[in-house]
This record gives C-alpha cells, structure tokens and sequence, in this order.
C-alpha cells in the first residue's frame, strides 16, 4: 500500500487538473478517459493484433539477445580465448548507447522486421553478458579448489559448478533484459510499422488522440512489469536452495 | 602419483601409475615470499596410519597437507612427493555446492554405474540416510560435515587429507564426529593425515602426531601404548611443551576427567 501511495497520488492531481481544465486534452487526456478509451480498444479486439505483434518482437529480440549474451559470457568466462577477445570488445560496445547504433542498423538490414528485432537483441545482449559474466568470474575459488580434489573433469565442472554458480546473476541479467526489451521498442516502433503498440501511439499522436497515447504508454508500463514478475517468480524457485529450512 | 619440482615453482610432473600406497617425501620446501613456510628432509607415512598434524598457526602444518593434496602449483617450492593416487580432502568448511542436493554432492567427480549406490552407502555409512535430496541450507553445521566426510569415502580414498575438519564445530559435536571417524576409518583403512591445533584431538585420534614449528616436524611422536589416565597426561605434557605451552598452563588444564 506505502508503495502505491505515489502514483495513485500523481492519478488524483492528473485527475483534477483536467478536471479543472489546467490540462487539455490536446495537451494530456485525463485519466479516466484514457481508461475509458483502453477499455474501448481492448473490448472492440482493436488493441490485441497490435499488443501481440509488438510482444512478438520483443521476446524475439529478448530470446535471441539472452542466447548470444549467454554464449558469450560462457566462452568469455570460461576460455582464455574467450576472455581475450570477447570482454573488451563488449565493454566496448557497453559504452554505445544501443539506439544509436539504428541508423547503421537500417542501413545493414533495412526498416522491416529483422532491423527491430536485431536492435532489441543488441540491447538485451548487454546486461545479459556483464551480469552472467560477474557470476561467473565471482564463484568461490574454494569449489574450484574442491573440484580439482573430487577429480571433476571439465562438462561436469561447466554444469555442476559453473553454470549454476553463474546462475544469480543471468537472472539479475534477465530482469534487466525483459524490461529493456520493451523500452527499446517504443522508439523502433516509430519507425515503418504498421502495426505495434508504437505503431498506434504514432497514429494517435497525428490525430491528437491524446488519450490512446496514454493508453499506449500503460500497455508498455505493464509488458514490462509483467515480464519483470515472471522472472523475479523463476528467481525465486531457481535460488530456493538459499532459504535455510532447518539449523 | 610421483610429484616432482625441480627447481623454483617448476612444472609438476605426475605420473599415471596408481603410485605407492604409503606417502614419501624427500627435501620438500615451500616458500611464501621468501619465508620458508616448510622444510622437510625426508617423512614417510606407512599405508593405513592415522597421522595428526599439530602445530600454531603459520607452523606450516596446513602448507604440508596442502602440498600432499596437490593443491599448492602456486607456490614456490622444490622436493619430491610420492602419495597414493585415490587421495581425497575433508576441508575445515564442508564445502558442500550450496545449488546442489546432498546426493549430488558426494556424487561430484565419481563415474560409472556404482557412484550413486557407492554414494548412498556413504550416506548410509555417516547416519544420513533418507537426506539425499535436501539442499545443504537445510543441514547443521555437524551434518554439513557428514555429508562432506560420505563424499570423501565414497571415493574409496587411499589417503584422506583433513585440514582441520571439525574446526568450526561447537565442543560436543565434535566429539560425535571423532567418534564418526574413528568408526569408519577402521571400516575402510585409509592413511589419514589430520590437521588440528587442538592436543586433545590429536592425542585422541592420531596413531602418531607430527609437531610442526616453523615448518619444520621438531616432534614426531607415537602416544604411548596401552593407554592410561597417566600416559594420556604424559602425552599431553609432551606435546604442550613442544607447542611452547609452559609448565603452569599445563598444571591448570591436567584436571583429570
């Protein structure tokens, strides 16, 4: 409740000033019509086509950006080779702000789909890497230690030791990651969609519908939170083994 | 397996063998920047005794059962080492994978068909049958080192190493798991080379007892036989003395039992 205590406040001096006409609707629709108008999107199956294909685009770029993040941080790890040659490199690519790297991207791969989908794969990519590469490099030296005296060979190191040592952080990695997907959609839908959240907050915003941009802004907010839910749910149960049950 | 260093932080060389069945070491010395942190001309341990390593700390004691593990390739030293091949360590933390269910952790590193029923045996063996898919979080402290002393046995060591295993254990645990490994070293014969810095422990435990001072062994007793009230006080007095405990701490703590 503590926590809810601000927005609901920030919904009530919205409210009123609307009301009151400090705020036009050219300006900021009040809040109740923008539910309203969510409502009438949602009921009259206008919003779902686009909700889905920009939730296609997401998770695309989410799954494909997690596998290469994943790969990378293992072989940067895990190889001497790995660490020589892919560390700096995204450390590099850390410091470029991922929007600005759109315009090379539409010249490589064009405006269509495969454009998007590449950015929110590169975005994604980042926090995946740093933070699955810090769980790796920060496992206790004490079961490297205890591996070399139980005569573990190298896959039963990777997937008794390594990878679930690694494993906290993929997941901080991850929450990062699902949040950020969807951030990086609202400026690539901007750009030649026809359909897509981002598609229909452009359309509004020629047509001063203020109230649909609203409601585009809400469908973000809660695909992001969404998606932050689950995975703090999957945290959760994969790290339960930290609860102390007895002692 | 045959250690062997040439020269200063050399490339160890092992041999495949199944190596000897006693330990035998030969001019082994190890440096820490440039303080010898051990200097043994020559020690042998036979197959099957029960060695306790005592000594205070920086005596050197656990660089030597350290070098007998073969966990040392960072450390500057020469000397030549022969040890069995099956060794197996039982670390003062039980180092048990916190991710990993207790089964999985005495399974870590043994293959082939009988590592899980070789594993439940050793469970079995430490009283912790019908344990084996709780997470470690959920064990004691003494259980935690049960189930690191079942995966020690479950790979059938031919040298067990412990670097002060019952360390960390509150005073009446840690007799039940003197018990524990007195029980199950005589079911399976290994050599044991036991690192304490409590006398008791070693004198209860130790066939023979090395006192290490400034790595170096300046005391390589077998506690007298057959044991008595006076021989055990004897034995302690011994080794108080070689440890620097003077004569009045002594007399304070000889309250017979």
């Amino acid at each position: 409740m503590g926590l809810a205590f601000g927005p609901l406040a920030l919904l009530v001096v919205w409210q009123l000033a609307s009301s009151i006409g400090l705020l036009s609707p050219q300006q900021l629709a009040a809040p109740w019509t923008a539910v309203t108008t969510g409502y009438e999107l949602m009921v009259t199956g206008e919003l779902l086509p686009h909700l889905l294909a920009s939730a296609q685009r997401a998770y695309l770029g989410l799954a494909v950006g997690v596998g290469l993040g994943l790969v990378a941080a293992l072989l940067a790890g895990l190889t001497r080779a790995g660490e020589a040659s892919i560390d700096s490199l995204v450390q590099i690519k850390r410091a470029v702000p991922t929007l600005a790297l759109i315009p090379l991207a539409i010249l490589w791969l064009g405006i269509g789909e495969s454009m998007k989908v590449s950015v929110i794969a590169a975005s994604v990519f980042v926090p995946i890497y740093i933070n699955t590469h810090a769980g790796l490099r920060g496992i206790d030296q004490r079961y490297v230690e205890l591996a070399q005296t139980t005569d573990v060979r190298r896959a039963e190191f990777i997937r008794r030791v390594a990878l679930p040592g690694a494993l906290p952080g993929f997941l901080t990695g991850l929450r990062l990651a699902v949040t950020m997907c969807w951030t990086a959609l609202v400026v690539l839908e901007q750009i030649n969609a026809t359909e897509g959240i981002g598609y229909v907050m452009n359309r509004a915003r020629d047509f001063g519908q203020t109230d649909v941009i609203v409601v585009g802004l809400v469908v973000y907010a809660a695909m992001g939170l969404l998606s932050d839910g689950i995975v703090k749910a999957i945290q959760r149960r994969a790290l339960s083994y930290r609860k102390a049950l007895g002692s | 397996m045959t250690i062997d260093r040439s020269t200063n932080g050399g490339r160890t060389t092992a041999s495949a063998e199944a190596g000897p069945s006693d330990v035998r070491l030969y001019g082994l010395t190890r440096r820490y920047d440039d303080r010898i942190a051990l200097s043994i001309d020559e020690l042998t341990i036979d197959d099957g005794e029960f060695v306790c390593l005592i000594g205070r700390s920086g005596s050197g004691k656990s660089t030597l059962l350290r070098a007998l593990a073969g966990l040392d390739a960072d450390v500057v030293g020469e000397g030549q080492i022969a040890v069995p091949h099956a060794r197996s360590v039982l670390f003062q933390d039980s180092r048990l994978l916190p991710w990993a269910s207790v089964m999985t952790n005495v399974t870590l590193g043994l293959r082939g068909r009988a590592a899980h029923a070789r594993a439940a045996a050793a469970l079995q063996d430490v009283g912790l049958a019908g344990r084996e898919g709780d997470f470690p979080s959920a064990l004691s402290g003494g259980e935690q080192q049960r189930v690191a002393l079942a995966r020690s046995l479950a790979r059938e060591p031919q040298l067990l190493l412990a670097d002060e295993p019952f360390g960390a254990l509150d005073a009446l645990t840690r007799l039940r798991m003197h018990e524990l490994l007195r029980r199950l070293v005589a079911d399976h014969e290994p050599t044991v080379v036991l690192v304490t810095h409590d006398v008791d422990e070693a004198l209860s435990l130790g066939e023979r007892i090395l006192v290490l001072d400034d790595g170096r062994i300046i005391l390589d007793h077998r506690p007298r036989t057959p044991f008595t009230h006076q021989s055990r006080l004897d034995d302690r007095r011994l080794l108080l003395s070689a440890l620097g405990v003077d004569e009045a701490a002594t007399a304070l703590r000889e309250v017979p039992a």
